[in-house]
């Protein structure tokens, strides 16, 4: 699709369809307390727990909703899907794996791409969906998040990446290591051209998605008690043969060492973000827009 | 025979005898021509038997072999005036990943490359060739600098992976990784890159980004290491060897994905049996393809390795 349709087609009242991933019954044990919480109660506070804060894990289409102005969200790039270059089995078949994935979340993928309003504001959206492969990043999540950020840069729109994974897809071997690359190179444009890329760590987040366009954003905000780190705990642990300090690798650990910006509460995300969103949105369009001109002179 | 790998014992065995065989005939002045080249036979029939048909995991054995020539090794046998440069300006030095000023033949370069140790001395200071964050951010002020001056930038790949340790993820090992990726993509000035031997994931692709990525025969370069993968997928790690085929990691695997450019020969069972010969081939491909990007504008250089990386990846569309 060009960019003139896709801009076209965004038009209010669009209505998203919502789906609701949440285990039948009624109540639901908070895994930070053990608090039995009422599920229109943990529903209401966005799946948070309002005794000890924990973040219950959520699908990309509820962050959708949560983030986003009511029907103004337009997926964009959705053809895109995994194919197996490897043709690689392990305990079950690549493809295997795909399908079931696919049927579970009714996702393609294990990105969901699109353009969005926060506030009024206008910004492209990767949100990833850890139940799709552990939002694990292949080849479709590598082409999915370099085309949106070459779309943010043709449009001038800002970018917003929510990330949840566990790293890079090994079922795709050395293809998925050069979506690290090629998501970066791309941000590294987006970064010329002086758009902001405002990146969002949820739990958990880990490996090649941390080393790459994750941890690549001017501000980085984390939910609450989020487990962000290169390598796995597991995996340190079983290297070092040490015990891992309390609180290891969670958002409070990176925001102390001075990873991350900020640590917002689920609830205060969307205004957050609207936020950080308004100061980038260009009163100084015309430096921008000089940049942009000598870039372009330059054939860049 | 310590530092040997099992599978090339048999043909090592059949060369020392060949060895000792000719000094014993100098020695006592008895004509052993016939048997000496009836062994000579056999040891070239071995030699095409065992490295002719490599399994995945043996090359990976190659690729970490102890005598397997590393950065410094190969910057001697080119002959390169090195200059080392130390330190991040922010936290330390690391002993992993090292870099520097190179007078290589006519040319002016900067060289960064993992440094793996060959003694237990070594390998403290060296950390088996795997890099701290410290590492990738020294590798960066080189590279940046070499934009500055406009050298062209030689990256040396030799690791099993970044360190997963506690105070690598405190000074942000994934910080320092995007960071290089998204700076190399950008530096206007030629790169090329050549895998000498373990090109593990995110560690090795922290300085892998290139106008030209080559690697050596025997070296492997994958998104995990086959243990790594064995352990998550296989859920045993002893089950390396089958984690290796399945990831295709060699470089003939990679030339066929289009990740790498050129395979650099190396001698048949690997660069330790002629390390000269394989500095050699190494010197002469690095050379040609810095001939080839000095011709490129800045502009040119920094698109074509946009989309150099934006193309690669397989995916179905519609």
């Amino acid at each position: 699709m060009d960019q003139v349709s896709w801009l076209k087609r965004r038009k209010p009242g669009i209505k998203d369809a919502k789906r609701r991933e949440m285990p039948d019954g009624l109540w639901r044990k908070c895994e930070g307390c053990g608090e039995i919480i009422y599920h229109k109660e943990l529903e209401r506070n966005l799946w948070t727990c309002n005794k000890c804060g924990y973040h219950f894990r959520i699908s990309a289409d509820q962050y959708r909703d949560i983030l986003t102005d009511q029907g103004s969200f337009v997926e964009l790039l959705t053809a895109l899907e995994s194919k197996d270059p490897l043709g690689f089995v392990d305990s079950k078949s690549y493809a295997e794996r795909i399908s079931d994935a696919k049927k579970k979340t009714g996702r393609r993928s294990a990105v969901m791409t699109g353009s969005a309003r926060v506030d009024g504001h206008l910004a492209m959206f990767a949100i990833l969906d850890f139940r799709f492969l552990g939002g694990s990043m292949g080849s479709v999540m590598g082409e999915k998040i370099a085309r949106l950020t070459r779309m943010a840069i043709e449009e001038r729109i800002p970018l917003v990446t929510l990330s949840s994974s566990g790293g890079a897809r090994m079922q795709e071997g050395i293809l998925s290591l050069m979506q690290m690359a090629k998501t970066s190179a791309m941000l590294a444009k987006l970064h010329e051209e002086r758009l902001p890329h405002i990146a969002i760590q949820v739990h958990p987040t880990t490996g090649g998605v941390t080393a790459s366009f994750a941890s690549l954003g001017d501000v980085i905000v984390a939910e609450p008690g989020a487990l962000i780190g290169f390598a796995g705990p597991r995996v340190i642990q079983q290297t070092i043969k040490q015990d891992l300090p309390d609180g290891f690798q969670r958002s409070e650990f990176l925001l102390k060492h001075g990873m991350i910006d900020m640590i917002v509460h689920r609830k205060e995300l969307k205004s957050a973000l609207a936020k950080l969103l308004d100061f980038f949105s260009d009163d100084n369009r015309d430096s921008a827009e000089d940049a942009l001109g000598q870039a372009r002179r330059q054939g860049l | 025979m310590a530092g040997w790998l099992e599978f090339e014992k048999p043909l090592l065995e059949l060369e020392s005898r060949i060895d000792e065989l000719r000094s014993f005939a100098d020695g006592q002045n008895i004509d052993v021509a016939k048997e000496l080249s009836r062994l000579e036979v056999k040891a070239e029939d071995l030699r095409r038997q065992i490295y002719g048909k490599l399994t995945r995991w043996q090359v990976t054995q190659i690729a970490r072999h102890p005598r397997r020539p590393y950065t410094f090794d190969y910057l001697r046998m080119l002959g390169i005036d090195f200059v080392e440069l130390h330190g991040d300006r922010r936290f330390g030095d690391d002993g992993a990943l090292i870099g520097g000023l190179g007078f290589f033949g006519g040319r002016k370069v900067v060289i960064i490359g993992h440094q793996k140790g060959r003694d237990t001395k070594e390998n403290i200071l060296r950390n088996f060739g795997s890099a701290h964050p410290e590492g990738y951010r020294k590798a960066l002020r080189l590279m940046r600098m070499a934009a500055k001056f406009g050298r062209p930038i030689i990256s040396f790949v030799d690791t099993p992976g970044a360190w997963p340790g506690i105070g690598a993820e405190e000074r942000g090992q994934a910080e320092a990784i995007a960071r290089n990726l998204h700076e190399m993509s950008r530096l206007p000035v030629p790169i090329v890159v050549v895998i000498i031997g373990e090109g593990g994931s995110g560690g090795a692709l922290g300085i892998g980004v290139g106008d030209r990525v080559l690697m050596l025969e025997y070296s492997v370069y994958s998104v995990i290491t086959p243990e790594g993968c064995a352990s998550i997928l296989f859920r045993d790690a002893a089950r390396a060897a089958e984690a290796a085929e399945a990831m295709k990691i060699t470089a003939r695997d990679l030339q066929e994905f289009a990740v790498i450019d050129e395979i650099i020969p190396e001698p048949g069972g690997g660069a330790h049996r002629d390390p000269e010969r394989t500095a050699r081939h190494l010197g002469e491909a690095i050379e040609r393809h810095l001939t080839e990007l000095e011709e490129l504008s800045p502009a040119e250089l920094v698109r074509g390795r946009l989309e150099r990386f934006m193309s690669m990846g397989e995916y179905k569309e519609g």
